[in-house]
């Protein structure tokens, strides 16, 4: 298992990475590499040139921009891991950080590389999706926004043109006392979830829900907002039992099936931890965990 | 052969200057051209942590790099972590008193990934060490041992910072 032969490239700026893209064919882009490497060491992937991002400044920050966070496509995992900014103001994705593979990939692993591999069980698409994150990418005219919902075309295609490359992400922010819960079911810490929940939910002073939201990850070709609970949950209160009726709705989501989970059992998954995030999100919005 | 690149590279404290080809991974860079064998590769596609290495004081797994990346950095492999030929490093000791290997492949793993995590966190839990660990497959000892060590090593440690 050794990597095929292609051509490095070691960009100094944005332009220079767009304009190797423009004029390379059949050209990778190098980030974290914890998604790359392995395919490139099992020959999944034969790129003839690998062009790394690694060497480019300023697209490594996490910056409080008021009721956004903007966060650079190079910052690694590791850097939301352990940002006060983001553990103060997004708490969701720390709590979804935590959960992503080991020390030893977080400290490589980056916000943009996740984004834009896709996979539909990774842990910040979901963030990202729960939270109406808006993604730019770069291209030879510039740069444009797309909305996280538009963002996933189908398995594993961001709608990002091959010429482009994601370079940033806007991250709206809930208010202080917001409730947040990212919880996913593995057969092992670590591994890629088989499914997993992703809740933020505002509270009413009366224990009403007036705000929610709730992204499935890993059971659809992408993360799946449940905008049918979401609906349904505000306006009424949190108890267990109402969480539970509602999120047998996620019983009817199109599920994949593979060797390791059937597609009933990951629709099955998706109404328990939408259960659990929920009663979790819920008993930290109104402080009773 | 394919294309090569220069680099320059500092590992447990001596500098290389080497031409290498640019799909070799830094985990093959280092067993192959530099002779460094102390770092093991088990799955060659980061899942089973044999092959971490510290990268500038951060772990990383090496056969998830590439050599031609780590130009101008510093690398620390297993065969850096005692401080001289005839004497182990504390983390190392712990593991001999407390049969936190067998076999020994994933050993080189552990201890870099322990090394890193018990500096963050001098006094963990074992549950935290457990985490910490999460990354790293060993076959033989059932992790007791290895959970042991760690806690001792900890505790040796911090004896010495305190000394």
């Amino acid at each position: 298992m050794k990597p095929p032969p292609f051509s490095y490239h070691l960009p100094n700026d944005v332009p220079e990475a767009v304009a190797m893209l423009s004029t390379l064919e059949n050209a990778k882009l190098l980030a974290g590499g914890q998604s790359l490497m392995p395919m490139l060491n099992m020959r999944y992937v034969l790129p003839d040139h690998v062009i790394d991002l690694n060497r480019i400044d300023g697209l490594s920050y996490i910056r409080d921009a008021g009721d956004v966070l903007e966060i650079g496509a190079m910052t690694r995992q590791r850097d939301l891991e352990f940002s006060d900014l983001i553990k103060t103001r997004c708490p969701l994705m720390r709590e979804a950080v935590l959960q992503i593979g080991h020390r030893q990939t977080r400290n490589r692993g980056t916000i943009g590389g996740s984004l834009s591999h896709l996979d539909p069980a990774a842990e910040l698409p979901s963030v990202c999706m729960t939270a109406d994150a808006v993604i730019s990418v770069t291209g030879p005219n510039g740069v444009r926004e797309i909305p996280f919902a538009e963002f996933p075309v189908a398995y594993m295609t961001p709608a990002f043109e091959p010429d482009e490359l994601l370079t940033g992400i806007r991250l709206p922010l809930w208010p202080q006392g917001h409730g947040y819960a990212f919880v996913e079911f593995a057969r092992r810490h670590g591994d890629f979830a088989i499914t997993s929940a992703a809740v933020l939910l505002e509270v009413g002073g009366d224990g009403k829900i007036t705000r929610a939201s709730l992204t499935v990850g890993g059971v659809g070709a992408s993360p799946v907002r449940m905008t049918e609970i979401e609906q349904a949950l505000v306006g009424g209160d949190g108890s267990e039992d109402r969480l539970r009726d509602l999120c047998e709705a996620c019983r009817g989501i199109e599920a994949m099936g593979d060797v390791y989970a059937s597609s009933e059992y990951r629709q099955h998954l998706a109404a328990v931890m939408s259960r659990r995030a929920l009663v979790k999100a819920y008993g930290r919005a109104t402080g009773a965990t | 052969m394919g294309e090569k690149r220069h680099v320059t590279v500092t590992v447990n404290g001596k500098t290389y200057d080497e031409e290498v080809e640019v799909r070799y991974t830094l985990a093959d860079f280092l067993r192959q051209q530099l002779g460094l064998t102390g770092t093991h590769l088990g799955c060659e596609h980061g899942v089973c942590g044999a092959c971490t290495i510290l990268l500038d004081g951060l772990s990383a797994r090496s056969c998830l790099l590439l050599a031609v990346q780590v130009d101008g950095c510093e690398i620390l492999t297993v065969e850096g972590i005692a401080p001289s030929a005839d004497e182990l490093h504390p983390l190392q000791e712990a593991f001999r008193d407390n049969h936190g290997l067998q076999c020994g492949f994933c050993t080189p793993g552990m201890l870099t990934t322990l090394l890193e995590f018990l500096g963050d966190n001098p006094d963990p839990t074992e549950q935290e060490v457990r985490v910490a660990i999460s990354g790293n497959l060993c076959r033989c000892t059932g992790y007791q041992g290895i959970v042991a060590a760690a806690l001792d090593a900890a505790g040796r440690l911090r004896a010495l910072k305190d000394a």
